[in-house]
């Protein structure tokens, strides 16, 4: 997966989550829970949307590196490498 | 429940009191003969239990709080110091014109101020009203609305998203106070939390309230009508403090760690109130969930007694068992849930992994502390909420065709093994005392001397009580209760929206999730961009109250006098048979 390709993806999932977030405004190291207000259910879903979309699995031990927009494309450029 | 109560596990501190010797020792008055009395006789001033009495008797220099923020950075609190912190936030108060029995509104996280705020307003006589951060603008404009607070604290990210739009619709608000970094508060009607504080004197004269007077006050949800605003008093601390003792075995220095929000009630009675009550050190994490994070707090704090609930503990135990044998849990002597029905599974998991089983307990925003609980000493029956505490006179009460308990011609008791509504009989000392300009309600959950829970229940031959579910549509999610009806109120605000109907849908990690069915109005297209529109509306103006999940149906069942009728909706979604239906349609 290319750096934009999971970039769409990411922002796709947050979409999905959150219809309105403005996801291209988005600051990309803030933290993704807190901006967006997400629960621990919605970061599941989350994992969830991205695991399936991207077709990696992801267990809980990675759930840090989805921490923020960076970090969860890195996660995925490099699961999909 | 024969199955399972073979499958009992021995009581996991075996040198611990067993339930007879609790139900023949304990006592409300023993509790209330330890009280520290205020000059004047009769008074009884929650904070002053919980921060002053303690420097008074020379424990000024013990931590109070461990204030860990979500970078981990640790801020350590001493009583010495929150007395002084929680005096000069009374004085502020003053300063404000609050006076007693007027209400403030606190909208903050896991964090110090919490803390300071809410026992500077009951050392000034003042209401404390706690409301969850992730509440969006509507709930948090429609409890602002019926508590009439004059004064809010917040934080400036907060009011500004949240609170700013609508302020000039709150007309009993006077004062907003903003916690956070100096300067944020310029505006007119913002006070910086910091810089007024700093001002004041460090001694204050804690009001001499009365036991009945009001300290804190609760919103929580019904099936109908908006949020219900449940008023407890000074008096509530005697079984607070019985409770943690007993049901969460806490004792003078002790480190708690209650991860509930201070924005529900098991936040503010076991997350502020009664371990400081007791004199234990509080560790208080600003951050979200974790597992890592959470283990590493355990170890690293040095927890002693955990007191959480069900939604996390499962969300813990999908991470296996390395994580928590990596890291030095040695210290803890006594876990404890609440929120929901904890399964038998959670119990084991804990035995299993952490050495302790997990202790359920049951209570409700009425009742003001735990109700139902097992006790370190009594031999656990996994998946059963305990047995009461001592004090609380529980039963299981014989239910009508309405399905909640029948009350024409007195009131009789389930037989064993039957479902029935759990009732307490009325006079505890943490007892509800009214719902806010709502007397009417107040008094229609009593029965024959009895308060209804609205939770079906079953007991054992030996006096375990069993959760069944709910006798009312009020969902049960994470832990945090919601109201269908304040759901639907919001939906149907949405111009393409004609009715809804709000159910809570089997969850296995938060019990249930919110799921709204919608009609729309004729002409209009139920697509996939309507649903997201009506997902990203309720999720601006409800925040963590939205629904998870939107489904459109052009035909929801009712009731003949119009009313769409959740239970039906709900058997529809679970599957269940049409024979089942009569017996789901119940009306209130």
């Amino acid at each position: 997966m290319t750096p934009q390709d999971a970039r769409r993806t990411v922002a796709d999932a947050l979409i999905e989550i959150v219809p309105d977030a403005d996801v291209d405004a988005f600051p990309a190291s803030a933290p993704l829970r807190e901006e967006l207000e997400l629960d621990s259910l919605d970061f599941l879903t989350f994992v969830e949307l991205l695991s399936s979309r991207a077709r990696v699995r992801i267990d809980e031990m990675d759930y840090p590196r989805l921490a923020t927009l960076d970090s969860s494309v890195a996660f995925l450029v490099e699961q999909t490498a | 429940m024969d199955d399972t109560t073979r499958r009992e596990l021995p009581p996991a501190q075996p040198g611990a009191p067993d339930y007879p010797t609790l139900l023949r020792t304990a006592s409300w008055d023993r509790v209330r003969q330890d009280l520290a009395p205020l000059p004047g006789g009769r008074s009884l001033n929650i904070a002053h239990q919980a921060v002053d009495r303690h420097v008074d008797e020379g424990r000024g220099e013990v931590v109070a709080l461990r204030c860990v923020a979500a970078d981990g950075t640790t801020t350590r609190v001493t009583y010495a110091d929150l007395r002084r912190e929680t005096n000069r936030f009374a004085h502020l108060l003053g300063e404000l014109g609050v006076a007693r029995g007027d209400r403030l509104v606190s909208l903050l996280g896991r964090q110090h101020e919490q803390y300071v705020v809410c026992l500077g307003t009951l050392k000034a006589g003042a209401v404390f009203c706690p409301l969850f951060s992730s509440f969006g603008p509507d709930p948090i404009r429609e409890r602002l609305l019926r508590s009439r607070a004059s004064v809010l604290v917040t934080t400036e990210s907060l009011y500004r998203r949240k609170v700013a739009a609508m302020r000039d619709d709150l007309p009993h608000l006077r004062h907003v106070v903003l916690v956070g970094p100096s300067g944020a508060a310029e505006g007119p009607g913002l006070i910086g939390f910091d810089e007024a504080v700093a001002r004041q004197p460090g001694e204050y004269d804690v009001a001499r309230t009365e036991p009945s007077d009001p300290a804190l006050l609760h919103f929580t949800s019904g099936t109908t009508g908006q949020p219900k605003g449940a008023v407890h008093v000074h008096e509530a601390v005697v079984a607070q403090r019985l409770s943690a003792e007993l049901a969460l075995d806490l004792h003078p220095g002790d480190v708690f760690w209650c991860t509930a929000d201070p924005g529900w009630v098991t936040g503010t009675s076991y997350g502020i109130v009664a371990p400081l009550v007791v004199g234990a050190t509080v560790v208080s994490f600003a951050g979200e969930f974790e597992a890592q994070v959470w283990y590493r707090i355990l170890a690293e704090q040095r927890v002693t007694v955990w007191y959480t609930a069900p939604t996390a503990l499962r969300m813990l135990m999908r991470y296996g068992t390395d994580l928590p044998r990596s890291h030095d849990l040695s210290a803890l002597r006594h876990v404890a849930s609440v929120g929901e029905a904890l399964n038998p599974e959670v119990v084991a998991w804990g035995a299993e992994v952490l050495g302790l089983p997990i202790h359920d307990n049951w209570w409700q925003t009425e009742t003001g502390s735990i109700m139902i609980s097992n006790y370190p000493g009594m031999p656990i029956r996994p998946g059963s909420m305990g047995r009461p505490v001592p004090g609380v006179d529980a039963a299981v009460l014989a239910l009508g065709e309405d399905g909640r308990a029948r009350v024409q011609d007195g009131v009789l008791p389930a037989a064993v093994g039957q479902t029935g509504e759990l009732a307490l009989r009325a006079g505890w000392p943490s007892m509800f005392r009214t719902y806010l300009d709502d007397e009417e309600r107040y008094r229609a959950c009593f029965a024959d001397g009895w308060y209804l829970s609205g939770d079906l229940a079953a007991l054992d031959e030996d006096g375990y009580v069993w959760f069944v579910g709910r006798a009312d549509d009020v969902i049960k999610s994470a832990g945090h209760l919601i109201g269908p009806f304040e759901v639907e109120s919001v939906l149907l605000e949405h111009p393409e929206v004609v009715e809804a109907g709000v159910i809570g849908m089997p969850d296995e990690l938060a019990g249930e999730v919110v799921r709204a069915y919608v009609t729309v109005r004729s002409g209009s297209t139920a697509d996939d961009h309507l649903r997201r529109d009506l997902v990203a509306f309720s999720r601006r103006r409800l925040g963590g109250l939205a629904p998870k999940d939107i489904v459109f149906d052009e035909h929801l069942p009712h009731n003949s006098s119009g009313k769409v009728m959740r239970r039906v909706l709900k058997a529809r979604a679970l599957g269940l048979p049409e024979g089942d239906l009569s017996t789901l349609e119940r009306q209130p």
